[in-house]
């Protein structure tokens, strides 16, 4: 039962980032891409993983999604043509993803990793939260500060004053 | 039982896909979308490595969610900027009117 949901969601994981790949229109590729994340999410649970399930649920979908489709919004007059965007390099690119693929998929075709062990234990979130604050306290901490920067300097940079410094 | 072998083929298709992605679009909203899908394949690696008690995969993994949303707020503020001042975010334009 847990293989069909495990291809199920790794085909429509796949299939959904294909969309992005080949769509035209901006929007339809944000949402193929909120699928792609709810696919890999249920890979993430298939693999034992609830606590990194749920992180990427909020913080893909809640956060990095909306902030993708608010810069659609912003970036973009909402008028047809402007959404749309073609591809170029289509040959580079298609021969590129294809040699890294192949390259991949034969690296690991000789590896030889064995079955996912499927015991779930049932406080694994409290282990994640004590090695956070005990093994990985440092990242954890360089973590932290690192977000307050990148808010600091998101906001600076998406401000107006910035370009009125500059006249 | 899912061989683990699988995940990774998943895993390395998703991240071809990114790359794809992020080569053959001009739009710099769709090459962070492409950016993001790379860091989620890797992070399927990261999952799937860390089964059977092992948690140190999955710290891996939240720290690189972690700087994929910084990175996904700093490159969006960038993209606005940059669409305020040149009025597009076509990538090569942009390099084009660069004075």
């Amino acid at each position: 039962m847990t293989e069909y949901f495990f291809y199920f969601f790794g085909g429509m994981a796949l299939l959904s980032a294909g969309f992005i790949l080949f769509t035209r229109h901006i929007l339809h590729a944000a949402f193929a891409l909120v699928l792609t994340f709810l696919c890999v999410t249920a890979l993430y649970i298939l693999a034992n993983a609830e606590f990194v399930a749920v992180t990427q649920i909020m913080i893909y979908i809640g956060g990095i999604i909306v902030l993708v489709i608010f810069g659609v919004m912003l970036t973009n007059e909402m008028s047809g043509k402007n959404n749309e965007s073609s591809a170029v390099n289509r040959f580079t690119g298609g021969a590129l993803a294809l040699g890294l693929a192949s390259l991949l998929c034969y690296g690991i075709m000789r590896m030889n990793l064995g079955l996912l062990k499927e015991a779930s234990d049932p406080d694994q979130v409290q282990r994640l939260g004590e090695s956070l604050l005990t093994d990985f306290v440092l990242p954890f901490e360089v973590a932290a500060i690192l977000l307050l920067m990148a808010l600091i300097g998101a906001a600076v940079i998406a401000s107006d004053k910035l370009k009125k410094d500059q006249e | 039982m899912i061989p683990l072998e699988h995940f990774y083929f998943i895993s390395a298709i998703l991240f071809a896909l990114g790359l794809a992605i992020v080569v053959t679009r001009r739009n710099a909203i769709f090459v962070l979308m492409g950016v993001e899908l790379m860091l989620n394949a890797a992070n399927i690696n990261f999952v799937a490595i860390s089964h059977g008690g092992k948690l140190e995969g999955q710290l891996f993994a939240l720290f690189v969610i972690v700087v994929a949303a910084a990175e996904a707020a700093v490159g969006l503020a960038i993209i606005l900027a940059v669409y305020r001042r040149f009025k597009t975010i076509n990538l090569d334009k942009v390099n084009e009117i660069t004075d």
